[in-house]
Parts: C-alpha cells; sequence; structure tokens
C-alpha cells in the first residue's frame, strides 16, 4: 500500500502541539510499550470482535452464515461463467477459484478494507477511556478472523465434492497465515492511523485494491500468462496470496514468494511503527 | 485487584501523584478541507512552487491557513499542576475552562506521551455518561468489557458483576441494549462499574450529579468508600456544594489558564465573589 503509506512524511507533522518541548522519552518506544500492553489484553480484543460480529448479525438466523451463503454463490457462478470463457474444465477450475476468492475477498482485501476503520470505529472508547490503542487493532484483527473462519467453509466443501484433498502440503499454509496474522496488525495500526487523519483515504484504498484484484492472479492462473509470469512478482500481493494458497492445492510454494512475502511484511511492520509511533499520541485529537 | 494480568501503573500505595509542568495543548480542529489527503497534498504542491512562510502565530484561535488548514484552539495554556497522595482537587470554571482537558490528560487520553505530563498511580476516569460502553450492548456485556479491560479473570468478572448488579438495581434492564436506558440508568450504571474496583487516581467529570435523588444519596455513600481508599480524587462539577463537601483543595480555571489554586474556603470565596454568586451560607 504505497500509495497510502508515503503521505506520512510530510502530512503527520501539521497538528503537533508540542513540538517544541524536549522528548526525553522515545516515541518508537511508548509505541512498542503500547503494543506490548495491548497484546497482554487480547481477551479484550477477542471480546471486542466477538461482539462485533454478534451485533452485525443480531436479528438474522442465519447469522454469520450469510457470508458464507453469500460467497458460495458468487463462486458458484462465477466458476461457471469462468470455466466457459477461459475453457478449463470445473473440476480443476472450481477448486482453485474458490480458495483464491476466499483468500483475497475476506482475507487480504477484507483486511485491508476493514484496517481503514481501525480507530476511526472506536472513537468513543478513544476519547473516554485510557486503553492501548494495539487493542482496536486486534479487535479488527479478530473480526475479520472471525468472516474469514466462516467463509473457509465454502472452499472446503467444494474440495469435498470434487474428492479433492490437498494431501499433506496443507501444513505449510500454518506458517503463512501466521504470517498474515502479523501484517494484519501492521496494516491496522499503518491504515488506521493514516485514516484517523486523512478521511479521504479509504476509497483511496478501495479503488486500489480494486485494481490489484485484476492485477493479481486470482480469477485468472498464474499460468495462464505463462511467459510473462515472472513479471508477476513485482505484486508483492501475489506472493502474499501464494504462500497461503498453494499449500491449499497440494503443492509447496516457490522460495521466491515466501522471501518476497516475508520482504513485504518486514516492511509493513516498520512502516506501521514508523507511522503509529508518530501519530499514537495524536491520535485521541484525530478521531 | 489481587491476580489481574494488568495492573496498569499501579504503585505503591501513598506515593500516587501528578504532575504536570508548563502544560499547553492546541485542539486541531478539522473542518472542510483539513481530512482531506488530495487537498493537502495539492496544497503542499502548490506552496513549494510560491514561496513557504511561517506557520504559526500567536493568539487563541489560530487560522493560520485559512484555506482549510487545521484551526488550532487552545484548550490549556501554560498549566502546572502538582497533586500528591490524600488530596482531594475540585475543579471550577466556566464552560470551556479547559478543565475536562485537564481531566483527560490527567487520564493519560490526550498527549499519553508528553514529557512534562508525569502520572503515578492507577488511574480510573469518569469522564462522559457512556465512558466507552458500547450502547448496543446489554449492560451485562459492557460490564464484561470492563471487566476485560481491567484484565480480570472470568471468575473476578462474575463477582464484578454482581457487585454492579446490586448497586445499579436495574433488573431487567441489565440484560437489554444500554441504548435503551434512560440517562438516569445509564449513570447508574457508569457509576456503579467505575467505582466497583478502586483505583488510586480518581478523576471525574459532572455528569456524575445526575439521576434521582435516591441514587444521589447511595451513589454518594458509595462514593466516599471509594474516596476514602484512593490516594487522590479529582472532580469538576458545578455544584458548588458539592466541591466544598468533598475537596480539600480548588483550581479554579478561566481560559485555559489557572487562575486561582488553593485551599478550599480561599478559592471558593473568591469565585463566588467573582461570579457574584450569593454565599448562601453567610
Amino acid at each position: 500500500m504505497v500509495s497510502s503509506g508515503s503521505p506520512e512524511h510530510t502530512g503527520f507533522k501539521a497538528p503537533a502541539p508540542l513540538d517544541a518541548a524536549p522528548r526525553t522519552r522515545s516515541r518508537v518506544m511508548m509505541a512498542c510499550k503500547d503494543i506490548a500492553d495491548g497484546f497482554r489484553l487480547w481477551r479484550l480484543a477477542a471480546t471486542l470482535g466477538w461482539l462485533d460480529i454478534r451485533l452485525q448479525f443480531s436479528g438474522s438466523t442465519l447469522g454469520p452464515f450469510w457470508l458464507t451463503l453469500t460467497t458460495a454463490i458468487m463462486i458458484g457462478s462465477m466458476g461457471l461463467i469462468y470455466s466457459q470463457l477461459f475453457h478449463l474444465v470445473l473440476k480443476d477450475y472450481l477448486p482453485y477459484l474458490s480458495i483464491s476468492i476466499i483468500l483475497w475477498q475476506t482475507g487480504l482485501s477484507a483486511l485491508i478494507l476493514e484496517s481503514c476503520s481501525t480507530f476511526t470505529r472506536a472513537t468513543e472508547t478513544l476519547r473516554s477511556v485510557n486503553m492501548p490503542y494495539t487493542v482496536q487493532a486486534l479487535r479488527t484483527m479478530m473480526r475479520c478472523g472471525i468472516v474469514f473462519s466462516y467463509n473457509l467453509v465454502v472452499p472446503v466443501v467444494v474440495f469435498l465434492i470434487f474428492g479433492i484433498s490437498p494431501g499433506p502440503d496443507v501444513v505449510l499454509a500454518l506458517p503463512a497465515l501466521l504470517l498474515w496474522l502479523v501484517d494484519s496488525v501492521a496494516l491496522c495500526l499503518l491504515l488506521g492511523c493514516a485514516c484517523a487523519r486523512f478521511r479521504d483515504i479509504p476509497p483511496i484504498v478501495g479503488s486500489v485494491m480494486q485494481i490489484i484484484f485484476y492485477i493479481t492472479p486470482i480469477i485468472w492462473e498464474p499460468k495462464q500468462v505463462a511467459a510473462h509470469a515472472w513479471l508477476l512478482y513485482f505484486n508483492p500481493f501475489y506472493s502474499l496470496l501464494e504462500i497461503v494458497r498453494r499449500p491449499f492445492l497440494g503443492q509447496i510454494p516457490s522460495a521466491t514468494s515466501w522471501l518476497i512475502a516475508g520482504a513485504t511484511s518486514v516492511v509493513f511492520c516498520l512502516l506501521a511503527l514508523f507511522v503509529f509511533s508518530r501519530s499514537r499520541s495524536k491520535l485521541a485529537f484525530w478521531v | 485487584m489481587s491476580g489481574s494480568v494488568f495492573d496498569a501503573g499501579r504503585v505503591a500505595p501513598g506515593t500516587s501523584s501528578i504532575s504536570i509542568r508548563d502544560l499547553s495543548l492546541d485542539f486541531p480542529i478539522f473542518h472542510g478541507g483539513a481530512r482531506s489527503l488530495k487537498k493537502l497534498l495539492f496544497k503542499r504542491g502548490k506552496a513549494a512552487l510560491t514561496s513557504s512562510r511561517s506557520l504559526r502565530t500567536g493568539g487563541e484561535v489560530r487560522m493560520d491557513r485559512p484555506d482549510g488548514g487545521p484551526i488550532y484552539v487552545q484548550a490549556l495554556d501554560d498549566v502546572s499542576v502538582e497533586i500528591r497522595t490524600g488530596e482531594r482537587v475540585g475543579l471550577i470554571g466556566h464552560n470551556g475552562a479547559g478543565k475536562s482537558t485537564l481531566l483527560r490528560v490527567m487520564a493519560g487520553i490526550y498527549m499519553p506521551d508528553a514529557p512534562n505530563v508525569d502520572i503515578r498511580g492507577q488511574v480510573a476516569a469518569l469522564l462522559d455518561v457512556n465512558s466507552g460502553m458500547n450502547p448496543e450492548l446489554t449492560g451485562r456485556e459492557n460490564i464484561t468489557l470492563m471487566g476485560r479491560h481491567k484484565g480480570l479473570n472470568t471468575a473476578q468478572i462474575r463477582q464484578l458483576e454482581q457487585d454492579v448488579e446490586e448497586f445499579a438495581q436495574l433488573d431487567t434492564f441489565l440484560d437489554l441494549p444500554v441504548r435503551l436506558y434512560s440517562s438516569g440508568m445509564i449513570v447508574r450504571l457508569g457509576f456503579g462499574l467505575a467505582t466497583a474496583i478502586t483505583p488510586q487516581i480518581l478523576l471525574m467529570d459532572e455528569w456524575f450529579m445526575a439521576g434521582d435523588f435516591h441514587f444521589r444519596e447511595r451513589a454518594e455513600k458509595r462514593l466516599s468508600s471509594v474516596v476514602n481508599n484512593t490516594d487522590i480524587l479529582v472532580i469538576t462539577s458545578h455544584a458548588l456544594d458539592v466541591l466544598e463537601e468533598w475537596c480539600t483543595r480548588l483550581i479554579w480555571m478561566e481560559g485555559g489558564q489557572i487562575r486561582m489554586d488553593g485551599p478550599t474556603a480561599e478559592v471558593m470565596a473568591a469565585y463566588r465573589t467573582d461570579m457574584q454568586v450569593p454565599d448562601d451560607k453567610a
């Protein structure tokens, strides 16, 4: 998310009421303490995340399974249409499509879009309770995680229908999903702060995610651009997706994918720490 | 609080203190284009092409960027306060004098990293009626959240729930969403919650004076038991009789500055003269 990561250098200096005063306590240290305190309150974050989901679906009988149903219908219809368009065998294509769509739409994409409202959703709390800001990031992560796991039912059912099993390699998805969790906290802190200050960032992020959806192999397969497949590595979201997707398809993700995904995550974390440590003391005024 | 994993900032009994030195606080007010990244970048670009000028000037309300940059309102102007264990401090002054802002600074909500603000001791703040309660959730769920925030385990949360239930006397309303409560009921719940766990520093904004007479009597009883166990109490209120009863020291705020700071009787006398409030005790 370079487009929303760069403005911090310029825009975040403006409301600095205490810039002239000597900084005896390091901003980065205070931010790290906030993150550590936030993790110690993980039970609170988990409860908040659960309650968010429950409130969102209160009054509907199916509850969060509405999401599952919607996703199932979408994947079914997309599978039928695109397998015709691309001249693919449904048995090969539908499992690929189902896992890709889930990982993108309710995984990476949902996380990035939700992370924008990490702090703006919690205005009341931030203004009246002294609570580590990281709790809100963990809450967003929890919420996305719950929605994600509800939707994971869809590819599982597709795999069962077609009698496909990913085999033992599927365990390789676990470290990759762990990396996603780290990224999600970083993105919540990064985009959460940026979007609290600049309210036009969420729509920009939305447009960017739309573009990334088309340039990343999600509904199409990398092998369809065989000769130019190496170009895909310039898109870090491709690697982030591959390290989780390949194990589900019974394949081992390439070392290059892991390397790029790891490097991207490090960049996310450093950017997040930079932006969060600079905006932390002003967040209460921004939300 | 024994067994809690998160005794945030708890210090040895009797060593709590609040120390604020020369604190000034400007509120950024975002309006119009100040919230827009596109506009900001565009303006920066334009400014770089023309010549740059100095941005900050003095004054109460700063409009240094009339084209839509944030306006700053000075809420606190060079405020210094030292409060030690055992003090019961009341904040008085007009609306907008900076009382609530000062209270939020003490609670660590505004400027948590400022080097000239040093708060020692575990703080509980009753800043607004909702106090971070989620209006969509039931009272019981809000109690659970509060307990989780304090790092209590499930058994301790059950205990907290019982305690608050007994005090608030909301009966069946406790299982309904807080948004359905009357303002008095919200106060009962919020007050019961905030005073269920005795903090070392208790900060209260004036809202806790709401509620019917019967409730106020019980609230004061409960509050006195809490206050006797806290190291520091800071309250703001317009109810002068309440301040006279509770406080040993008054701080009179005006226009973001401290106008007077001293023993209750002294400050109250000066304040009454200034406000021309007839002294009902005379």
